[in-house]
Parts: C-alpha cells; sequence; structure tokens
C-alpha cells in the first residue's frame, strides 16, 4: 500500500487547519452542530427514560432493556432510508420539510443516539448501590430529588452517555447521507466530504479531511474528560 | 455548588452562542432550488461551475444539484423532493413526461461514451466498433482473457450499456451467471456505484468498461486511472443530457417559476457557452458540447440527425402536450 496518499493527507491536513480554510471551518461547525443538536435532542429524551427504567420495577423491564441496548447497534443506512421515507415529499411527514436540511439530520442522529443515551444512562444507575437510592428516599427526598440525586451520583455514567452518543453522532455516515443528500453549501458534513472526495478520488483531501475529523473529536474528549476531572478534585476536596 | 451553577450557566451560553450563530449565517432569504442529477454532470465539477454562474446572473435563487445517478434522481423528483431533472436517458425521461411528472423537457447538451480497458486490450477490441467490441469481450471473459465492469446502477450510463448488449444480440442475465474457465469468479461485475467509483474499480481490475468521455478524461487527468480508450464514439454512443422541470400539477414544493428560470439560463447563449468552454483549459477539449449551439449553427448535420434519432420524442425536444406555458423556449 502507498503512505502517500495518508502523508499527503497529514500534510493537507495542516494547511487547511493553519490556513483556516473557509470550506472545512463550514463542514466542521456543521457537523459540530447537527452532533451537537442531536445529543441535546437525545439527552433531553433520553436521560429521564434511563432514569425512569432503571429506577422503576415494571413488567417487560428486561424487555425494555435488551431492546434499547440492541438498538444502540442500529445500522445507520437502514434508520437513514427508513427516515428517508417519511420524510419524503410523498411520505407522511413530508409537510415538515424535513428533508435535504440540517435539522433534519439532526433529528435523524438525535433517534440514533437516543438508544445510547438511554442504555448508558440506566447502566450506570443500576450501578449504584440500592442503598444509596433508599437511603436518599429515607432523608425525605421527592420522587423528582430522589432521581436528581441519583444522577448527580451517576454523572460519570452520565457524562459518558452524552460523549459516546455525541461521537457517535459526529463520526456517522448513513443519516448525513440518506437525509442530507451532501449538499454543498447546505447539508455537507464532514464525513459526507469524504465519503464523497473518496468517491472522486480525491484521496489525499479524503484523508486530510478525516485527520481534521479525528482532531476535533480527540480534542473535545480531552476537554470534557479534564473538566470531569476538576469537578471530581473539587468534590473529593470538599470531602 | 457555585462551581456547578456557573459550569450550567457556561453551558446554556454556549448553546445560545451557537444557536445564534447558527441563526445569523443561515443562507441569505434565497428561493431554494433543487435539482436531482446525473452523476457524471456532477463529478466533473460542471454543476458547481453552473451553479456559480446562474446565481451571479440570478442572486434571488440558490441552486442545490444533488448527484445521484439518473435513476435514483428521477425517484426523487417523482417523490416531489426535487424540482427539476438534468439527466441522460431519453427512455426513462419519456417515461417522466408520459406519467405526467415533467413538464418542458429540454435537451441541453450531448457527448459521446466510449469504451475504456487495460493499456495491454487482452480481448484485442482496439479500433473495433463498440458492439462488434462487446461481442468480443463476451466470447473472451469466460476465457479469462476480459473482465467487464458495469456501472450496475440503473443510471443513463447503465441504461446505455444494456442497450448496446442487447444490440449485440446478448443476453445479460447469461452473462452475469458465467465464471472465468477454472475459476469461480464471474467475469461481468457490477458496480453499483458512480462513474467516477467504477472507473477506478476497472482500473483496479483491468478490467474493460463504458465510461463517458467527460468522466474519461477527468479520471485520466489526475492519475486515478490508467486505462486507455478502446473503442471510439458513433452513433450508437451517443449521449445526451435533458433537462426536465417537475409539473407543478403534481409537485407541491412550488418553485415551477425558479425551475424555467434555471433552464431558460441553460438553453440560453449564457448557459450553452458555459458547456461550450468547460474543460478546454484543463483538458485540451470540452467535456461537453452545447446541443441548442450546435443545432442552431447546424455545423454537423449528420451528428444532428444521430442526435434527433436518438433523444427526440415525436419529432422534437418535448411534443406539445407535455409543455406548460415554455414562452420562447422552444425558439
Amino acid at each position: 500500500m502507498s503512505w502517500q496518499p495518508i502523508l499527503d493527507g497529514l500534510g493537507k491536513a495542516a494547511e487547511l487547519i493553519l490556513s483556516g480554510d473557509r470550506e472545512v471551518i463550514e463542514l466542521t461547525s456543521r457537523s459540530l452542530q447537527t452532533a451537537g443538536y442531536a445529543t441535546v435532542m437525545a439527552g433531553l429524551v433520553g436521560l429521564p427514560l434511563g432514569v425512569l427504567i432503571a429506577m422503576r420495577q415494571f413488567r417487560g423491564k428486561r424487555f425494555v432493556k435488551t431492546l434499547f441496548n440492541a438498538l444502540v447497534g442500529v445500522p445507520t443506512v437502514t434508520l437513514g432510508l427508513f427516515l428517508y421515507s417519511l420524510l419524503s415529499r410523498s411520505g407522511p411527514l413530508g409537510f415538515l420539510d424535513l428533508l435535504y436540511t440540517v435539522p433534519g439530520i439532526a433529528i435523524g442522529e438525535a433517534i440514533l443516539i437516543l438508544p445510547i443515551v438511554v442504555s448508558f444512562v440506566a447502566s450506570a444507575i443500576e450501578a449504584k448501590d440500592v442503598q444509596l437510592r433508599d437511603l436518599v428516599r429515607t432523608l425525605g427526598a421527592s420522587e423528582l430529588e430522589t432521581s436528581l440525586a441519583v444522577v448527580r451520583e451517576a454523572s460519570s455514567g452520565v457524562s459518558l452517555a452524552l460523549i459516546s452518543s455525541f461521537n457517535r453522532a459526529f463520526a456517522e455516515l448513513g443519516i448525513a447521507t440518506m437525509i442530507g443528500a451532501n449538499i454543498r453549501g447546505l447539508t455537507r458534513v464532514l464525513t459526507t466530504a469524504i465519503a464523497l472526495e473518496t468517491a472522486k478520488g480525491e484521496l489525499g483531501l479524503s484523508f486530510a479531511l478525516s485527520f481534521i475529523l479525528l482532531a476535533v473529536v480527540l480534542s473535545l474528549n480531552f476537554l470534557v474528560s479534564f473538566l470531569q476531572e476538576g469537578r471530581l478534585r473539587l468534590i473529593v476536596r470538599e470531602v | 455548588m457555585k462551581q456547578r451553577t456557573m459550569v450550567i450557566i457556561a453551558a446554556f451560553v454556549l448553546v445560545a452562542g451557537i444557536g445564534a450563530g447558527w441563526y445569523l449565517t443561515r443562507p441569505a432569504q434565497k428561493e431554494s432550488l433543487i435539482v436531482s442529477t446525473t452523476s457524471s454532470l456532477y463529478e466533473t465539477g460542471f454543476l458547481d461551475f453552473l451553479k456559480t454562474q446562474f446565481e451571479k446572473r440570478y442572486s434571488q435563487y440558490n441552486v442545490s444539484f444533488i448527484s445521484q445517478g439518473t435513476g435514483l434522481a428521477i425517484q426523487t423528483a417523482k417523490n416531489g423532493d426535487a424540482d427539476m431533472v438534468l439527466v441522460h436517458d431519453p427512455a426513462q425521461e419519456k417515461a417522466f413526461l408520459a406519467d405526467g411528472y415533467g413538464v418542458n423537457r429540454v435537451i441541453v447538451a450531448y457527448n459521446f461514451y466510449i469504451m475504456v480497458g487495460p493499456v495491454a486490450d487482452p480481448a484485442e477490441v482496439t479500433g473495433l466498433g463498440p458492439v462488434d467490441a462487446l461481442r468480443k469481450i463476451a466470447a473472451e471473459g469466460p476465457k479469462g482473457n476480459a473482465v467487464w465492469v458495469s456501472r450496475g446502477d440503473n443510471s443513463g450510463t447503465h441504461s446505455k450499456e444494456k442497450a448496446l448488449w442487447k444490440l449485440a444480440g446478448l443476453n445479460l442475465t447469461v452473462l452475469k451467471a458465467q465464471k472465468i474457465e477454472g475459476t469461480n469468479t464471474p467475469w461481468y461485475l457490477e458496480a453499483g456505484s458512480t462513474m467516477t467509483a467504477t472507473l477506478q474499480l476497472a482500473n483496479q481490475k483491468d478490467a474493460y468498461t463504458l465510461t463517458d468521455v467527460a468522466s474519461f478524461l477527468k479520471n485520466s487527468k489526475s492519475g486515478n486511472i490508467q486505462l486507455v480508450k478502446v473503442v471510439d464514439s458513433g452513433k450508437d454512443t451517443l449521449n445526451v443530457y435533458s433537462a426536465i422541470v417537475c409539473n407543478p400539477a403534481k409537485n407541491t414544493r412550488g418553485r415551477y417559476e425558479a425551475s424555467m428560470a434555471l433552464i431558460r439560463y441553460i438553453a440560453s447563449d449564457e448557459g450553452q457557452a458555459l458547456f461550450r468552454d468547460y474543460g478546454i483549459a484543463e483538458y485540451g477539449s470540452a467535456l461537453f458540447k452545447p446541443w441548442i449551439t450546435t443545432l442552431k449553427s447546424n455545423s454537423d448535420p449528420t451528428l444532428i440527425q444521430w442526435v434527433k434519432d436518438y433523444a427526440y420524442i415525436d419529432g422534437s425536444d418535448c411534443p406539445t402536450q407535455y409543455r406548460l406555458s415554455p414562452g420562447d423556449l422552444y425558439g
């Protein structure tokens, strides 16, 4: 295998970042937007859902948990195809005009990562000792206060859920392709641009964009972990 | 506690900031036009060029070209998700009009398909006509002397390929099932992808394939492929691009006026000049030929007759029953 395209890619990536190439900034910002909004939406729905599933006893609980665990691995193209038929003008939700738009991609990605949020949150909470929950309850906390306390104790698990889902949304291709159609200036994101440049045979540029994508994901993850560490140290000191 | 409050506030500010930034930088209040197209026009970069020029002239429009391959492009238009199509398959175009989905079809450009293959030319088809070449490849394939790569994706190019096999009197179902002698691999491969990806596959496998001249020139120049032309262009390998506006009676997007503006532009002298000039600087010859200019100048009557025979429907670009307030679009 020739190392040339990869080396080309490293060089080009550095060049694109240092020169502040407008199109690369646009692609990165759009990827961040879709993944960011998707994570917020999935978090708002998934966090309470995960807490509920973890803390309540109900018939079919094991089935529901298994179902969400399985849905974590749903193929993005399949979900993308399904959503495409829903959102197309000839489909039931066509009037929403979400096809070929950034909000459309964000919603699709939110649906994709929702199982991740629910699964991880539920596991994180269940890992916390049951006695903790009972303790908080006996101290007179309401249902809501109990849930909030448990979430706070399981905060590292919750952050893991959110960060993992963001990573998944940021780096996914199937939904951005199916719902966004990779339209330049409108819905093109880093992953779809990489696929296009590869299809066009521009391997150097593909690698460059891939390195940029990895760099963004790594920086964000490191940033979050530093912030978390800071908070942990604070809690330890208080104790 | 204070630390945490600050973090939460910071998070809100960040989200609000991103939201505001997004809102402020969204594309200005332009009318958005969606054109679904074949992949060959797109991958050569021509459509980006057309978009820039058109939007310079008509700044109230924002054109989005979605390159999907002819089959899917037409389906997208039927679904009502596009306002116009730019494709190169007269048979599918005719059905599109007849089923009431399209109006005001205009033939805008043409070039030729060529067959390309490995430099060594193991099947010895150089210089043959397309039909003879296919027959030779079909004979040499099972012997292990030729591999053929097909688009396999219902694109305009794929349709042309199928038509040529039919002209050669060969049955594709039979050919596809054949294996190379002594192996379990077929000699007829289907890429299921765009022209560039198909060319790259053919390059990798030292295979023969049908391609439009523009894609071939572009990929050769960039060094993506080392294939060479083996069968030249002629009447049977004509490639004709047409634009069709989606029928407002069936299409609820409501961009009929914008689509008509674009189609008029492409048909105008300025639009036709774009076809005439694109690629000359880089490749030495234009990638596409402007049809309307050629027709008006009558510079090559034989060629003009070929195009009419191949791509006209009932004697013209667009039979009158499929025209909708065309104005002077048809001269």
